[in-house]
């Protein structure tokens, strides 16, 4: 086999006592997936894994907008990294990839600039009166799900073949930006052919699609969306990743960002608005999971309490071809068990 | 007989080995391959001339059939160090050898590509190096990853050199002309393949090196495109699509092609890298170093060991048999010193 230096390349994974901290959008867009996450690293890994009840923005989104100055931001993040030694934890764990970029890069700033550290410190002392401690391991959730993937095939019921065909799935992997692009050495395989979701795809029997703009953007970019004058080159960019992936025919895609996974998906109910083009032979989609939902689903985790009927782009198709038991009528039962209003359906994309 | 122990039998230790022994001198020449001029074998032709590679490799090795010269193939030095006036040099058997001076002519590697991952090497075949190009093209055989003549052939070059992501920032010296001759042959072989360059600056140093540039866009249509090349990915049909941007118009561009020749720069050998640090005459980026490289560029720190080639710098063939040449006249003025100093 090849030698590929970057592939080698493992970053250091805490092997327990995380303190985990939530993403402002996962929660609107994917409600399960961090709720997934927490009782996969309870449940199925019996890790420690503090849940803050007081946490706040990371800023990321403001900050890379330009409109949260770059100290401000550093108070924030201080902030959370004080509720972190409050509960008396060193291993930060991030839901958003955007927060984890955001993390690393204030850590490198601190790191390399004690001075800065030390306004931070007073910053923070002055408007809360709180102190703080960089975090020993800084990772993201799904370094942590890498990390175990082996002990969490153990627990599967499903594995990602067709089982229609006995092939593999054929899934399309796409990493955050601010995972690895902007610390190569933070990501698990380093920047080009990061590791951390191929190596779940591949120990839990699926194969990677390499297709020509694998390491494109999501369409996402923040501005490129944020500003509603730019959303043309937001919608450009899904639409070029998606007609490069499409002659490899892809089952699903999967991603470890909150924005990739929710343009991905939901860009894809826009072009088939404006252009009457699906990207399957159906006219269904391409389903987008978070790594949480794909991993939760193969653990045999109800699909709708993993909150799959919340995506644009249904995931029936995939269910039945691995042959995950699904019961159409719950799809819309609230927690409370009363059944609630159906979304419209949309004009071209089925449903 | 003064005794002078030459570790590498590449072209410069090839050279100063056939000097020396013309002066009356010993030489024990060692080299950890089977086979001499490893280097140099893979190659179909040498620039500027276009001379045949292997012509040069049977002129260099009938140098070494003069009586002077022991030519130890399948040996490994690793320690070479001051044994009173002498040098012991023991090679991997242990086995000792006593001369009164040392040539580190231990040459270079080739940059290994696969440390560019976004440019796919050993991940497609459709990316090939220039070192597995010269072999199709010593061979006739230059086929894309469907085993088909390729309808277009893209270079890039400054693969491994100036980049400070893969450590190396140092200019390499022989890619530039070497991509030039490179796209000439294929045109000579090819003549409706498209040829395109993807460069920094080009830079045409050598004798003849300006006039081959000039000739491969006039006579061969070879294209050039001031750019680096981001990244390279397979496309379904297993051609390569790469991602540029061209300097020159301000765009960025995008196109496929049924080869990408990365041309790998030069590195020191592991063999450099790993003397030049027992004899602690160990320089930027693994390199040997001498003592000056103006007035004493063969010289090192330690009296009666020398260097020459490219265990130094990246250095193209011709610069490498001056540089040999150039050693074996200081080491014959340092022997004959010795001999002047003894007998006083």
């Amino acid at each position: 086999m090849a030698k590929y230096y970057w592939n080698e390349y493992q970053k250091t994974i805490a092997d327990d006592k995380y303190f985990y901290e939530r993403s402002c959008i996962r929660q609107t867009f994917f409600p399960g997936s961090e709720t997934a996450f927490l009782r996969i690293v309870r449940e199925e890994l019996g890790k420690d894994i503090y849940d803050e009840m007081n946490q706040h923005t990371c800023t990321g989104i403001g900050y890379h907008t330009d409109i949260v100055p770059l100290e401000t931001t550093m108070t924030v993040v201080a902030r959370l990294f004080s509720l972190m030694k409050d509960a008396g934890y060193t291993n930060y764990v991030p839901s958003c990839v955007t927060s984890f970029g955001v993390f690393s890069e204030m850590i490198e700033i601190w790191n390399n600039k004690p001075e800065v550290l030390e306004k931070t410190r007073e910053y923070l002392r002055k408007a809360t009166g709180r102190e703080f401690d960089i975090p020993l391991n800084l990772v993201h959730p799904s370094d942590i799900i890498y990390k175990f993937r082996f002990d969490l095939k153990e627990k599967m019921k499903y594995s990602l073949v067709n089982r229609f065909t006995g092939k593999p799935l054929q899934v399309v992997e796409h990493i955050g930006c601010h995972y690895a692009k902007i610390f190569p050495e933070k990501g698990v395989g380093k920047a080009e052919f990061p590791h951390v979701l191929a190596g779940m795809i591949e120990a839990w029997g699926g194969e990677v699609v390499d297709y020509p703009e694998r390491r494109h953007c999501c369409g996402f970019g923040f501005r490129h969306y944020l500003l509603q004058e730019n959303r043309g080159y937001s919608i450009a960019n899904t639409k070029k990743k998606f007609e490069s992936m499409e002659p490899y025919e892809p089952d699903f895609i999967v991603a470890n960002c909150p924005g990739c996974t929710m343009f991905m998906d939901k860009w894809q109910y826009t072009i088939a608005e404006m252009e009457h083009k699906t990207y399957d032979k159906d006219g269904y989609g391409i389903p987008v999971l978070t790594y949480e939902e794909m991993a939760g689903l193969l653990l045999g985790y109800n699909p709708w309490n993993l909150g799959l009927q919340l995506h644009q782009v249904q995931s029936e198709v995939l269910l039945n071809k691995i042959g995950i038991p699904y019961d159409p009528n719950e799809k819309y039962k609230g927690a409370s068990g009363q059944i609630l209003p159906k979304p419209e359906r949309p004009n071209n994309l089925l449903v | 007989m003064k005794r002078v122990a030459i570790i590498g039998a590449g072209p410069a230790g090839i050279e100063a080995a056939a000097v020396l022994a013309n002066q009356n001198m010993e030489v024990l020449l060692f080299e950890k391959s089977l086979n001499t001029l490893s280097n140099l074998l893979d190659k179909a032709y040498l620039f500027p001339d276009f001379s045949l590679a292997s012509d040069r490799v049977d002129k260099l090795n009938k140098k070494l059939l003069h009586p002077n010269i022991k030519l130890c193939c399948d040996t490994e030095i690793v320690d070479i160090k001051k044994d009173g006036d002498e040098w012991k040099v023991v090679d991997s058997k242990n086995t000792s050898y006593l001369t009164s001076a040392v040539l580190l002519t231990t040459g270079y590697s080739v940059f290994d590509a696969k440390r560019k991952e976004e440019l796919g090497y050993g991940i497609y075949n459709g990316v090939i190096t220039s070192v597995d190009l010269e072999k199709m093209i010593k061979y006739n055989q230059i086929e894309n990853a469907m085993g088909e003549p390729p309808k277009r052939i893209v270079f890039l070059q400054c693969v491994g050199s100036r980049d400070e992501k893969s450590g190396n920032n140092y200019c390499s010296k022989i890619c530039c002309v070497t991509a030039v001759k490179q796209a000439i042959e294929v045109k000579k072989l090819m003549p409706d393949t498209d040829v395109y360059i993807f460069y920094m600056d080009l830079r045409m140093w050598g004798q003849s090196f300006e006039e081959m540039y000039r000739e491969s866009q006039e006579k061969y249509d070879v294209s050039y495109v001031r750019g680096r090349i981001s990244e390279a990915a397979s496309t379904f049909d297993k051609k390569i699509q790469i991602k540029a941007e061209d300097t020159l118009v301000g765009l960025p561009m995008k196109m496929t092609t049924d080869l990408l020749v990365l041309m790998v720069g030069m590195e020191a050998s592991c063999g450099t890298k790993a003397l030049a640090d027992v004899l602690q005459i160990k320089g930027e980026y693994g390199f040997a170093q001498s003592l000056n490289c103006h007035l004493q560029d063969n010289e090192t720190t330690q009296q009666g060991l020398f260097i020459a080639g490219s265990c130094k710098r990246p250095m193209g063939i011709n610069e490498t048999l001056a540089d040999a040449r150039s050693a074996s006249v200081i080491i014959m003025d340092y022997l004959n010193a010795c001999q002047e100093n003894n007998e006083l």
